[in-house]
């Protein structure tokens, strides 16, 4: 029910999200999805890859700053109300979202959400028994 | 005006005499009473009594800032705490601050050279003197105040800080005299500017100003903006505070050293050696009357150099010329010490930091700024802002507990601030002094 997020620090300098995914293209490595969090002062890279383990190794030879991290991926109708219907979800249960982003399927029927908890496990529970479907690794990564 | 002509211009020879007699009775008082003192003379081979003359001063060991700190806080006072009648402290290089003590009689002392050093600057009774030096363990305020007291003038108190008060208070009391940092007199002349007050509208006629380096530009330009003239005072709490030496309004060229109190030597910091008169080098000092807190041979790791030749305003002791720099890699910003070592103390107390960092002082205007960049490693790094701002504000929140300035704190990614091989470059001074 969870799935894979490598987080990568940048520093508030150009250049740096170029290196970051020349070093990924150059092994291969294909990105499911990414967000970038910016402050005045450094960014931090977050993305889910086609290959965790290698992606880790090959950014920390970079000299990269790396986290691992875990956080759930929701699968909505790409429809009005979508999100929001999951947000109003979360906020009866009062479980606090950290962090979310979000993308299309390609079929274009489907949009995916991704959410940072502060407890995941108390989160898919709520999803779950509200009937909101999450999407495991396997199935993020075949997207 | 000379404040006290009988001393302050004393011939050389008598000077010499005085001071002689005043060194003896120093050298004894700190090798019978203070055991450090005297470990660090018998392992040089000195006794009080090979004390004849001055040149034997030579014989004596240096003191540094790191004895200092090996017998914190009191170590190294001749005097029980029951004499002494006030301490204050200024930076240490790690996490401890150095601490001075005061007799009763050393208060009185410091007065007396402090209102020597006002009236250097033609500062008399019925001036009306705006004290803006910080009040606290830092020496600059209560030290100006009590001289600015015992020269008979009017002292407001003011401090450091609110400075659009700070301005009212100048025009509305008709302050004559500014005692400040260079930086906050320009500061001060700024924030005039944004408020649409003309120097015109102040009675400021002299203003003081020490506790950091500055450039003859800057001189000019403060006296430019406030409509005064703009004299220099250096002092180090190590020594008394301010008042070791000043620079006389008729020539506003070199310090005079009240050197019945405080004995200059110039040294090479390399080898020691003591430098003739007139060559570069580092200042060291030896307090001739202090009680609780003296100190022998005290390297200040300023550098400077003395100029022995005769001033025009009558005073007979030897005058140092503005300090141009350092020995070691202390900063002074916004008038406070800053040593990066300290900075380092601070980072090493927080797990996962590492250390490597770089500090980059910037002036921004009239005000000094200093960045501290950090890296993150991957013990620190987490994937939420909060986080990540959490840290940065820890970092920051210690660093001003223990230096008292704040800093701008910059993560950066790992290995990117250079590694050097031999002595790490931990400073980046963009300041134009």
């Amino acid at each position: 029910m969870k799935v894979d997020q490598i987080a990568v620090f940048l520093e508030n300098k150009s250049g740096r999200l170029a290196a970051i995914t020349k070093a990924l293209s150059d092994n291969n490595i294909n990105i499911r999805a990414l967000s970038v969090a910016d402050t005045a002062d450094f960014g931090i890279l977050r993305l889910i890859v086609d290959d965790t383990e290698k992606a880790t190794r090959v950014l920390k030879e970079e000299g990269f700053t790396v986290g691992k991290g875990v956080v759930i991926a929701v699968e909505v109708a790409d429809r009005p109300g979508g999100l929001s219907r999951v947000l109003a979800v979360l906020h009866e249960a009062e479980i606090n979202v950290e962090y979310m982003y979000a993308f299309v399927e390609k079929s274009g029927e489907n949009a995916v959400l991704i959410f940072r908890f502060d407890d995941p496990d108390m989160a898919i529970t709520i999803l779950l028994n509200a009937g909101i479907k999450i999407l495991t690794g396997e199935e993020v990564r075949s997207i | 005006m000379i404040w006290n002509e009988e001393f302050e211009t004393l011939p050389r020879e008598q000077l010499e005499i005085l001071q002689i007699k005043r060194l003896k009775d120093l050298v004894e008082r700190v090798y019978y009473r203070v055991k450090p003192y005297r470990e660090k003379m018998d392992a040089a081979g000195i006794k009080p009594e090979h004390i004849k003359s001055l040149a034997d001063l030579q014989k004596l060991p240096f003191t540094t800032k790191d004895f200092l700190r090996d017998n914190y806080p009191f170590g190294l006072f001749t005097l029980p705490l029951d004499q002494v009648v006030r301490v204050h402290a200024s930076s240490g290089t790690t996490g401890k601050p150095t601490v001075v003590g005061y007799t009763k009689r050393d208060i009185e002392t410091w007065a007396e050279v402090m209102a020597r050093a006002l009236a250097c600057g033609s500062v008399q009774r019925g001036d009306v003197v705006h004290n803006a030096y910080g009040y606290g363990l830092f020496t600059g305020g209560l030290g100006a105040h009590y001289g600015a007291e015992r020269l008979g003038a009017t002292v407001i108190p003011i401090s450091g800080g609110q400075t659009k008060r700070q301005i009212m208070i100048m025009q509305d009391f008709g302050s004559t005299v500014l005692l400040s940092t260079p930086s906050y007199a320009l500061n001060i002349a700024e924030t005039m500017a944004d408020m649409g007050v003309d120097a015109s509208r102040l009675s400021l006629r002299v203003g003081i100003f020490g506790a950091e380096p500055w450039s003859e530009n800057m001189r000019e330009e403060v006296e430019k903006k406030l409509g005064l003239k703009a004299i220099d005072i250096y002092g180090l709490s190590e020594i008394i505070g301010p008042g070791v030496s000043m620079e006389c309004i008729e020539a506003q060229h070199g310090m005079h050293i009240f050197e019945d109190h405080f004995m200059p030597e110039i040294i090479d910091p390399d080898t020691g050696e003591v430098l003739p008169m007139g060559e570069k080098g580092e200042l060291v000092f030896t307090t001739l009357t202090k009680q609780a807190f003296p100190l022998i041979r005290y390297r200040t790791k300023d550098i400077t150099r003395l100029i022995a030749e005769p001033c025009v305003c009558g005073r007979t002791f030897v005058r140092m010329e503005k300090i141009t720099g350092r020995t070691d890699d202390m900063l002074i910003i916004r008038g406070v010490n800053v040593f990066p070592t300290q900075v380092e103390h601070v980072l090493m107390g927080i797990e996962g930091v590492e250390p490597h960092y770089l500090i980059i002082v910037n002036r921004e205007g009239s005000m000094d700024t200093m960045e501290v960049q950090v890296e993150v490693s991957e013990q620190l790094f987490s994937d939420e802002v909060k986080n990540l701002e959490k840290l940065s504000k820890r970092i920051q929140t210690e660093i001003k507990d223990l230096i008292g300035s704040t800093c701008k704190i910059t993560l950066v990614e790992p290995k990117t601030i250079q590694r050097s091989e031999g002595k790490a470059k931990r400073v980046i001074d963009n300041r134009n002094i």
